[in-house]
């Protein structure tokens, strides 16, 4: 039943979260919610039969759907990132202040619903079904909250991730029909013996849905204008778990269904993604603008681990697992970073930023941290994740290896780039009469070093989880 | 004493932790007794710790492992052996002597920034220790990364000035640059034997091909061209002295910079595998040796010179890796952790009397205004020159010897650069010490010497200048090469060379006479007439640096900064999202344009069903053309 609840604790909570007057109460109660669902989710994996980490019930019996849910190693290990990361997002945003914020956390908490059943999902149907229902409380998200341009920027998105869905339930069907009792289930997808040819065409209808999710270049383009103009607690949850949404259905879905063509467009994906890390990696170094610079900074790393996929290699595998979560918890923190700036000076461009750590001396020490966390320096998480990551690919291919082993030295350019912009120098104007960060904000940024700290040491444990 | 391994690292982490932590409220005085005490007492154990190595031999210890997948085990262990237990003595000694001349050198600080500095400065011996003390590379690279870390932080660590920042930056980013080849080579490792222990690859060495080796140790060099500032990556190096001065003589001069050579070192079975890389870095070290130096000799900031110094003095000690005279390098990195140590902090001390001046030409006649700093400055001065029996001459001898038994055009390079080395030094010396006082009377009027705190550090390092050679007195002058026999079982690929005694005195006798002869110019020219005009003709050129950082300028950066802009500007916004733009407005238009069919006449409906239905049952029929027609154009 552990599953089911993960996803109807932030359903329902969702769904009365509409009913509720008081802007206080809204926010303590998501608050609520979110605890609930991280005590559950760790319950699930360290306290509770494994047995209640499955669920089956019948659903469409006439289409071969069933209502069935499972949680393993890598759906255990982001469920937790997606009740951490929202969890972490409502204690960030409780001091910001939304027009009409019953409905802004009831869709939140409905998006998280929705990641929820697509990590969980043994049904393609399901799965599709989720996959969908995450993009609609998304919509709403983006759309109503944010930047002046959100309207015109989020039907981009829509669309754009839309269309891409739209690609893979006809892959789904076709799927469907090949199965031998008609049946939507994963276990008999896994079990499907698909010619070369069925695999090569199939493995595009899936792929493309899924390298826009992440996004993966060239199908990236609507990522950085979606997180730019988006409300920040949004942008957060779109790339810390949205965005593991792909990376994951590619490792689901597409890698044990079609093991031909991935070994046989091996070297276009891994090619494409290395492009993408060099790519990114330059327009962020030239990016004015806080929230842009951490866009292109998160496609160059979701790149790295779209490439490691490919290198069908052990230690890459692991690395992409555990990277998944080590990106969520580093992405989060930097946002939270961008949006304290924002709060605090009232712009997000660089060149009109400066001293801050001077006003801000806590932030400072956070973003340092994130920073280096950013760039995958040792003894932060993400250098496990990168440095296994690497290793693999280097067993694929020695010249893709270093290529994108630039990733180290172009991600330090715009990363201390950035922190050198906000932090040092003389305060300016806008920096002048900033004051350091809030309690909540020190709270959620400490939970996320001390994640980062802990795991960067000591990995074992997400290694288990995800075994 | 196995037990108290681990505290060694722990204890500066420890300091950091409670000096980061608790800085606003602890006083200067405890922050100071903090940062200094926890690096004295690693040092203490240390000792204890290289006295049983000397009697007993090293051994590993395992912690826990750091991953542990399938094919892959990395532990996270320490291999306190010969050579990582002299290291140790080094970092924490010379550390602690730091740590107390930082005490009294940042006293102007407020309270805050006083345990920020010392946090970092705790924070950077925590990451020298684990980069000597693991057992294996990726421990190393821990250490090697932490250490580039706490050089940026302190490079930066006047962080209202943005010219520092940039050079911390630089720093940084160019240690990175080297950082990827180290990384490299660890995959390599771990791709052909699935290992990365210095036990394990040493015993392993079978295993790979030559080309492996090859390939392996050159980008091992790489990581330490980066981190030991060797050419092309050597230019953050000068820009670090932005840095407060203790912090140049700890970090980029006494010990992180020397990384290098310990990784290498370390991996001596390896180097010695590859005859290609050996010329290499005996190449490399040399030109670098030699390119400094020359730059060293016109500049006018005293730590630039400084700065410089190091840089070459880094390329002597690679020429040593390079012609398989380990145990000479590492003697190297010994006494010149010593004698550089010690000038960095002799100059520290002149620009804390001359507030924050460090333009030499501002100086000079300190002489009798500073007499502790004059003598022993003086000391680093004859110590670095190769002048005997300081320790300078011992180690640079031993370097220059094995040079000479591989190829004597190394040694004539070598030599040149002594002199060279010799020359900028008492350059150096005599503009700010002989001579008359060319500073304010402002300046003139508060010149005076530095607290004990800071003169303490300055007569230890002398004193260890002066007899840091002896500890590897070589048999042709009566000695024992003691360090060889000491770190013999660490570095089991010495070149051995025989040469007559005869030719040994005859290449000491030359190497001093010329060093000997570069001091008397440097005094006579510079004691009565410094040079205070601005530099002409190719000097110009040497003043600045032989405009390397223009030129890296116009090849890398620029051209790198405008392939983002492209990138940015045309193919992201007109290219790609234009492209996904131009979908969408086709859309539309066929949208337009459909509507045109939608035209309310039952009969055109009912042929677009039928012509609907047709397709349809030609793709039952034939799907199979169809996939294969996909599979041919997809």
């Amino acid at each position: 039943m552990v599953p089911v609840w993960l996803i109807l604790i932030p359903l329902l909570t969702g769904l009365v979260s509409f009913g509720l007057q008081n802007a206080k109460a809204v926010k303590a109660w998501a608050l609520f919610s979110t605890i609930i669902s991280t005590t559950l989710i760790i319950a699930g994996i360290y306290f509770l039969n494994p047995s209640s980490l499955q669920f089956n019930a019948t659903w469409l019996k006439l289409l071969g759907s069933n209502f069935s849910f499972k949680l393993d190693g890598m759906s255990k290990m982001l469920c937790l990132l997606t009740a951490a990361s929202f969890l972490i997002i409502f204690i960030a945003i409780n001091k910001n202040e939304y027009k009409n914020s019953k409905s802004f956390y009831a869709l939140m908490l409905l998006m998280q619903a929705g990641f929820m059943g697509v990590f969980t999902a043994t049904d393609a149907l399901l799965f599709y079904f989720f996959w969908e229902l995450a993009l609609i409380p998304a919509y709403f998200l983006c759309s109503m909250w944010g930047g002046e341009k959100r309207i015109q920027v989020t039907f981009k998105f829509f669309v754009y991730t839309f269309a891409g869905s739209l690609i893979m339930l006809c892959g789904i069907i076709y799927l469907y029909f090949q199965t031998p009792n008609q049946t939507f289930s994963l276990e008999s997808f896994y079990n499907l013996h698909l010619s070369n040819k069925q695999q090569y065409i199939l493995f595009w209808l899936f792929f493309i849905a899924f390298a826009i999710k992440m996004p993966m270049f060239p199908f990236h383009t609507w990522q950085p204008d979606t997180y730019e103009q988006s409300s920040t607690g949004v942008t957060m949850a779109l790339s810390g778990v949205m965005a593991k949404m792909g990376i994951f259905a590619v490792i689901r879905w597409v890698v044990p269904i079609f093991p031909e063509a991935v070994n046989h467009f091996s070297n276009i994906v891994i090619i494409l993604s290395i492009i993408g890390i060099v790519y990114a990696s330059l327009i962020a170094i030239r990016q004015d603008d806080i929230k842009r610079l951490i866009a292109y900074s998160s496609i160059a790393h979701i790149s790295l681990m779209c490439a490691a996929i490919f290198s069908q290699n052990n230690t890459a595998m692991q690395g992409v697992l555990i990277q998944m979560f080590n990106h969520g918890i580093v992405v989060i923190g930097l946002w939270i970073v961008a949006d304290a700036v924002e709060q605090q000076v009232g712009t997000r461009k660089l060149s009109e930023l400066g001293g801050l750590a001077q006003k801000a001396p806590a932030l400072a020490i956070f973003i340092v941290v994130l920073a280096f966390a950013n760039v995958a320096l040792p003894l932060a998480s993400s250098f496990i994740g990168e440095f296994l990551m690497l290793s693999g690919l280097f067993q694929y291919n020695i010249i893709m290896a270093a290529i994108a082993g630039t990733t180290i030295i172009l991600s330090s350019i715009y990363t201390l780039n950035m922190v050198q912009k906000i932090f040092y120098g003389n305060t300016v104007t806008l920096t002048e009469k900033a004051v350091d960060i809030s309690g909540n904000i020190k709270i959620a940024l400490t939970i996320l070093v001390i994640i980062i700290i802990v795991l960067g040491v000591y990995p074992q444990p997400m290694f288990n989880l995800v075994k | 004493m196995n037990q108290l391994v681990y505290l060694i690292p722990l204890l500066p982490l420890i300091g950091f932790l409670i000096n980061g932590l608790l800085r606003k409220s602890l006083s200067k005085s405890v922050i100071a007794i903090i940062g200094s005490g926890v690096i004295l007492a690693s040092f203490v154990i240390s000792l204890v710790l290289f006295f049983q190595v000397k009697s007993s031999g090293g051994q590993i210890i395992n912690y826990f492992n750091l991953i542990n997948l399938d094919k892959l085990v990395i532990p996270f262990a320490f291999q306190i052996d010969q050579l990582s237990s002299l290291f140790l003595l080094i970092i924490t000694g010379i550390g602690f002597l730091i740590h107390l001349y930082s005490a009294a050198y940042m006293h102007e600080e407020t309270n805050e920034h006083y345990g920020r500095y010392f946090a970092y400065l705790n924070l950077f011996v925590f990451s020298m220790l684990l980069l000597v003390m693991g057992a294996n590379y990726v421990i190393m690279f821990f250490g090697w990364e932490g250490v580039g870390l706490c050089s940026y932080l302190l490079i930066g660590f006047w962080f209202k000035n943005d010219n520092y920042n940039y050079a911390a930056k630089k720093a940084f980013i160019m240690n990175r640059i080297g950082d990827l080849g180290f990384l490299l080579a660890v995959f390599w490792m771990i791709a052909k034997i699935g290992t990365v222990n210095y036990t394990d690859v040493f015993a392993a060495t079978s295993n790979f091909s030559s080309a492996d080796i090859t390939a392996i140790t050159i980008l091992l060099f790489i990581g330490a061209m980066g981190k030991s500032a060797q050419i092309p990556l050597y230019t953050w190096l000068p820009d670090a002295m932005a840095g407060p001065t203790p912090v140049s003589a700890l970090i980029h001069a006494a010990t992180m910079v020397t990384a290098g050579i310990y990784m290498i070192t370390r991996s001596n079975i390896l180097y010695s595998l590859s005859e290609v890389t050996q010329h290499l870095v005996a190449i490399v070290g040399l030109a670098t040796a030699l390119f400094a130096a020359t730059i060293a000799i016109k500049q006018n900031d005293i730590k630039k010179v400084l700065a410089y110094s190091t840089v070459s003095q880094l390329g002597y000690m690679f020429l040593g890796l390079g012609v398989g005279a380990y145990t000479g390098a590492v003697f190297h990195v010994m006494t010149h952790a010593f004698f550089k140590a010690l000038l960095f902090l002799g100059a520290g001390s002149v620009i804390h009397a001359m507030h924050h001046e460090q333009d030499m030409r501002k100086m000079g006649g300190l002489k009798k205004y500073l007499p502790i700093t004059h003598i022993t400055f003086l000391v680093g001065c004859i110590a670095i020159s190769g002048i005997p029996p300081f320790s300078g001459f011992f180690s640079k001898d031993e370097i220059l010897a094995a040079a000479y038994a591989k190829n004597p055009i190394y040694w004539g390079i070598g030599v040149a650069t002594a002199a060279l080395t010799a020359f900028y030094m008492f350059r150096l010396y005599a503009t700010t010490f002989l001579g008359n006082f060319r500073g304010s009377h402002e300046q003139a009027h508060h010149l005076h010497e530095s607290p004990s705190a800071m003169t303490i550090p300055l007569i230890v390092l002398a004193a260890l200048s002066v007899v840091g050679g002896f500890f590897n007195v070589p048999e042709v002058l009566g000695g024992h090469s003691s360090l060889h026999q000491f770190l013999s079982p660490a570095i089991t690929s010495e070149v051995v060379h025989e040469a007559s005694h005869s030719t040994e005195y005859m290449l000491m006798g030359i190497s001093v006479a010329v060093a000997v002869i570069a001091i008397v110019i440097a005094i006579n020219k510079f004691s009565k007439k410094p040079e205070l005009q601005d530099a002409q003709g190719f000097a110009k050129v040497l003043e600045n640096k032989w405009y390397v950082d223009e030129l890296y300028d116009n090849i890398i950066v620029k051209p790198l900064n405008s392939l983002g802009s492209f990138f940015k500007n045309i193919i992201e916004r007109r290219g790609i999202d234009g492209m996904v733009n131009g979908v969408g407005k086709l859309v539309n238009y066929s949208a337009r344009q459909l509507r045109l069919l939608q035209s309310g006449l039952v009969g055109g409906y009912i042929l677009f069903m039928v012509l609907a239905i047709i397709v349809l049952i030609y793709v039952w029929i034939n799907d199979n053309h169809i996939l294969s027609f996909f599979y041919k154009y997809f």
